[in-house]
C-alpha cells in the first residue's frame, strides 16, 4: 500500500447525499479482473451531463473529494476504491461513511476523513465559491486546513500508522502465526467444512 | 455484566487481542463469487502465498452467470472471461467451486445456508456486502472489500474493531400479507440508510421468534441497507430443524454438542446495547419504495411524499433528485404507478418460500398486458424444488418467464436488465439509480407485492386481488 503523509490539493465539491458505490462505479465495470483502468466507470451516469462538477474544466487535476453524507454504502465493491484513486483522488472528505467503504478505503491508501457537517459545509462553500483553492489533509497532525479552515479529525491510531508507513496488513498478521496455529487447534470439531483435507 | 448476542461470537473469535489493536478474529466460512475474487487472488500469486484453509473456503459463479441458455458459450466476453478467471483461480489453488451448470450452483449466500454450512456461532465472510444473510443462524457475518477477501485467503482471519450492537425489537403479530421484506424495509425507513453505521443489529421480540429460517434471511440480508456491516438473529428451534440434516450440518455426537452450543447464543438478560429500536409488528403494512435509496419507503396505501416536507437540507435534497430521477410527482398515490416489469428473486426473496408466495397469488392468474414478470430462482436447488412443487407451471401459465439461477435483475450484470426510463417492481434489496440497468428505476417489494402488482400493473398488495378472479381450481 502507498504511504499516505500529508497531501495538498484542489477540491471536487459533490453536494449530494448516500452516494452509493453503485454511482461511484456501475456494475457492469466489475468485469474486470484488474485493479486498474477503472478512472472512466467513476461516477459514469452522473459523467454524461456536462455540467456535472467532475467535467466542469476548473475542476480537472482535483484530488480532494468533499461529499455528502453517507458516502460509498451499499455494494462492498473495493473497485470504488480503485476508480476514485484511478481517477487521481487522493482523500475523501464526508460527514459519514459507509463502514465497508470506509474499510476497504484505508486499505488501498485512499484516505477518508470524518468532519463535521458544518465543516464540509464551509468547505463547499469555499472550494465552490473558488475553484483555485487549495485544501491540506495532513494525516502526521490529523488536520484538514484550508483559507478559513483548520479542522482537527480522528483516525484511531493503529489505523493511522499502517497509512502513515503504507504497511501491509497480510504480512502484519502472518507475524502472528503462532497465535493463529494455537487457535485453530482449539475450534470444536462440530465446525462446518467445506471439503475433506 | 452480560453479554450481546453479537459480543459472544465474536470473543469466541478473538484469535489475539492486543492494546491499540483492532482484535484479531478467526473466520469459520470464506464465500467466495467471480466478481470480488480474481484481484485477492492475484495479490495472492504476486506475493507466493497459498490459501491457507481451502476446507473453509467455498466459491461459486452467481454474478455473471446468464438465466437462459445457460449450455451456451456466455455471450458477454467480459462475463465470459471473469468465470473463467474464477476458475483458472479456484483449479490453480484447489479451492471448491460449483460452476454454472453444477447441481450446488446459485446466489452465494443462497447456496451457503442450503448446504448446511452456515451455522450458528460461526463467522463468515465474502466479498458482498448481502453476507449479512448469514446472521440470520446466529452467525457473524458481514461483506468484506478484496483486500480483505486476499487477507482472509492467506490467513483465515481479519483484523476488525469490535463494532456496537443495536436491538432491533419487533413484538406482536404482523398482519396478514405483512413479510419479512414489508418489515425490514420499514425498519430502514425508520433508522435511515446510515442509522446502523458502526453497529451489529440484532432483531429479536416475538414477531421475529415466529419467523421461519427464510424470511429471516430475508431481514438479516438488507441489514446492510440500514448502514449495518451484520444483523443477526438468535439461533433457536426453527433454526436447528432448518439445518438436521443438510449435506454440512455436524451428525451424531458433532451435532449434540453443536446444539448445546447453539443454545448458549443468545443475549444474556442483562446485556446492554448500545441502541435500542422497538417497533410494534401489527402497525405495519405492506410498504415499498417510492426513491432511489433503500430507506425512501412508504406504506403501499401511501402516497409520494412532498420533498418540501423534509425539515433536513439534505434529506430534502435527496428526495428531490430521487422523484426527479423516478419520475413521479408529489403527492400521487402510490398504487398510482405502472410498471413495466416484475423481478422476483435475489440472495433477499430468491428462496423456495419466496417462490410459494408468489405462486399462489398467481395461480389461476395472469400477468398483466405489457408486464414483463421473471422469475429466478435463488440456487439450482431452489428451481428443482420449485419444479418438484409445480411452481415454475404456475409461473410459466400466468405469463411469467421462469429462468435459471443467479443473481440476474438484482444488478444487472447479465443480460437481465431495465431498459433506460423502464420501471419495476423488484423482490431485490436495492433501488440505486441505475441499479437494474441504466435509466432503469426501481421500486423494492415483497414477492407478495411483486405478484400482485404483476397481476394489476400497478404497484398492489395482496389484498387488490380480492377482485380479480382467480381460475385456480377451476
Amino acid at each position: 500500500m502507498e504511504a499516505f503523509t500529508t497531501h495538498t490539493g484542489r477540491a471536487v465539491p459533490l453536494r449530494r447525499s448516500n452516494v452509493d458505490t453503485d454511482q461511484i462505479i456501475p456494475a457492469h465495470w466489475l468485469k474486470k479482473v484488474t485493479r486498474d483502468g477503472f478512472e472512466d466507470g467513476l461516477f459514469e451516469a452522473w459523467r454524461k451531463d456536462e455540467q456535472f462538477v467532475l467535467n466542469r474544466p476548473e475542476r480537472q487535476g482535483a484530488s480532494v473529494l468533499v461529499a455528502g453524507p453517507d458516502f460509498g454504502t451499499g455494494s462492498s465493491r473495493e473497485h470504488a476504491v480503485w476508480a476514485l484513486q484511478n481517477y487521481g483522488f487522493q482523500t475523501v472528505i464526508s460527514s459519514r461513511f459507509a463502514d465497508i467503504f470506509r474499510g476497504n478505503s484505508l486499505k488501498n491508501g485512499l484516505l477518508t476523513v470524518v468532519l463535521p457537517q458544518e465543516t464540509v459545509d464551509a468547505l463547499w462553500e469555499l472550494t465552490e465559491a473558488d475553484p483555485t483553492a487549495e485544501v491540506t489533509v495532513d494525516l502526521e497532525r490529523r488536520k484538514v486546513l484550508a483559507a478559513g479552515i483548520d479542522a482537527d479529525f480522528e483516525l484511531d491510531e493503529n489505523a493511522r500508522w499502517r497509512l502513515l508507513n503504507g504497511l501491509d496488513d497480510i504480512s502484519l498478521t502472518l507475524q502472528n502465526e503462532a497465535d493463529i496455529a494455537a487457535y485453530e487447534a482449539s475450534r470444536p470439531a462440530f465446525k462446518p467444512r467445506t471439503i475433506t483435507v | 455484566m452480560g453479554r450481546t448476542l453479537a459480543e459472544k461470537v465474536w470473543d469466541d473469535h478473538v484469535v489475539r487481542r492486543a492494546e491499540g489493536e483492532p482484535d484479531l478474529l478467526f473466520i469459520d466460512l470464506h464465500l467466495l463469487h467471480e466478481v470480488t475474487s480474481p484481484q485477492a487472488f492475484d495479490g495472492l500469486r504476486q506475493n507466493g502465498r497459498q490459501v491457507r484453509r481451502l476446507d473453509l473456503t467455498i466459491a461459486t459463479e452467481d454474478h455473471n452467470t446468464p438465466t437462459l441458455d445457460i449450455d451456451k458459450p456466455i455471450a458477454d466476453p467480459v462475463s465470459r472471461a471473469q468465470l473463467e478467471t474464477l476458475r483458472k483461480n479456484c483449479a490453480e489453488f484447489g479451492v471448491r467451486l460449483h460452476p454454472l451448470g453444477d447441481v450446488e450452483q446459485g446466489v452465494v449466500h443462497v447456496v451457503g445456508p442450503q448446504l448446511g454450512l452456515t451455522q450458528p456461532g460461526t463467522t463468515v465472510v465474502c466479498g458482498d456486502s448481502h453476507t449479512s444473510t448469514h446472521g440470520a443462524f446466529g452467525a457473524l457475518a458481514f461483506g468484506i472489500g478484496t483486500s480483505q477477501v486476499e487477507h482472509v485467503l492467506a490467513t483465515q482471519t481479519l483484523p476488525l474493531a469490535r463494532p456496537r450492537t443495536m436491538a432491533i425489537t419487533i413484538d406482536g403479530e404482523l398482519p396478514e400479507d405483512v413479510t419479512a421484506k414489508d418489515l425490514i424495509l420499514a425498519i430502514i425507513a425508520k433508522i435511515g440508510t446510515g442509522g446502523g453505521q458502526g453497529y451489529i443489529l440484532e432483531y429479536r421480540g416475538s414477531a421475529i421468534e415466529k419467523l421461519s429460517m427464510e424470511a429471516r434471511m430475508t431481514i438479516c440480508n438488507m441489514s446492510i441497507e440500514a448502514g449495518a456491516r451484520a444483523g443477526m438473529i438468535a439461533p433457536d428451534e426453527t433454526t436447528f430443524a432448518y439445518l438436521k440434516g443438510r449435506a454440512h450440518a455436524p451428525e451424531g455426537e458433532d451435532w449434540d454438542a453443536a446444539v448445546a452450543y447453539w443454545k448458549t447464543l443468545k443475549s444474556d438478560e442483562d446485556a446492554v446495547f448500545d441502541a435500542e429500536v422497538v417497533i410494534d409488528a401489527a402497525s405495519l403494512a405492506p410498504f415499498v419504495t417510492w426513491g432511489t435509496n433503500p430507506g425512501q419507503g412508504a406504506p403501499l396505501s401511501a402516497n409520494v411524499p412532498d420533498p418540501a416536507s423534509y425539515e433536513d437540507a439534505s434529506e430534502r435534497l435527496a428526495a428531490e433528485k430521487a422523484l426527479e430521477y423516478m419520475g413521479l410527482t408529489a403527492g400521487q398515490p402510490l398504487r398510482d404507478i405502472k410498471v413495466d416489469t416484475v423481478f422476483v428473486g435475489s440472495c433477499t426473496n430468491g428462496r423456495i418460500e419466496d417462490l410459494r408466495n408468489a405462486a399462489a397469488l398467481l395461480e389461476g392468474r395472469k400477468v398483466a398486458d405489457g408486464v414483463r414478470m421473471l422469475v429466478v430462482p435463488g440456487s439450482v436447488r431452489v428451481a428443482l424444488q420449485a419444479v418438484e412443487e409445480g411452481l415454475d407451471k404456475v409461473f410459466k401459465e400466468s405469463g411469467a418467464e421462469w429462468r435459471h439461477a443467479g443473481c440476474s435483475m438484482c444488478l444487472g450484470m447479465n443480460p437481465d436488465q431495465l431498459a433506460p426510463g423502464e420501471r419495476s417492481a423488484s423482490t431485490s434489496n436495492r433501488n440505486f439509480e441505475g441499479r437494474q440497468g441504466k435509466g432503469g428505476r426501481t421500486h423494492l417489494v415483497s414477492p407478495q407485492v411483486a405478484a400482485a402488482t404483476a397481476v394489476l400493473g400497478h404497484l398492489a398488495s395482496p389484498a387488490d386481488l380480492s377482485d380479480v378472479a382467480t381460475t385456480a381450481g377451476v
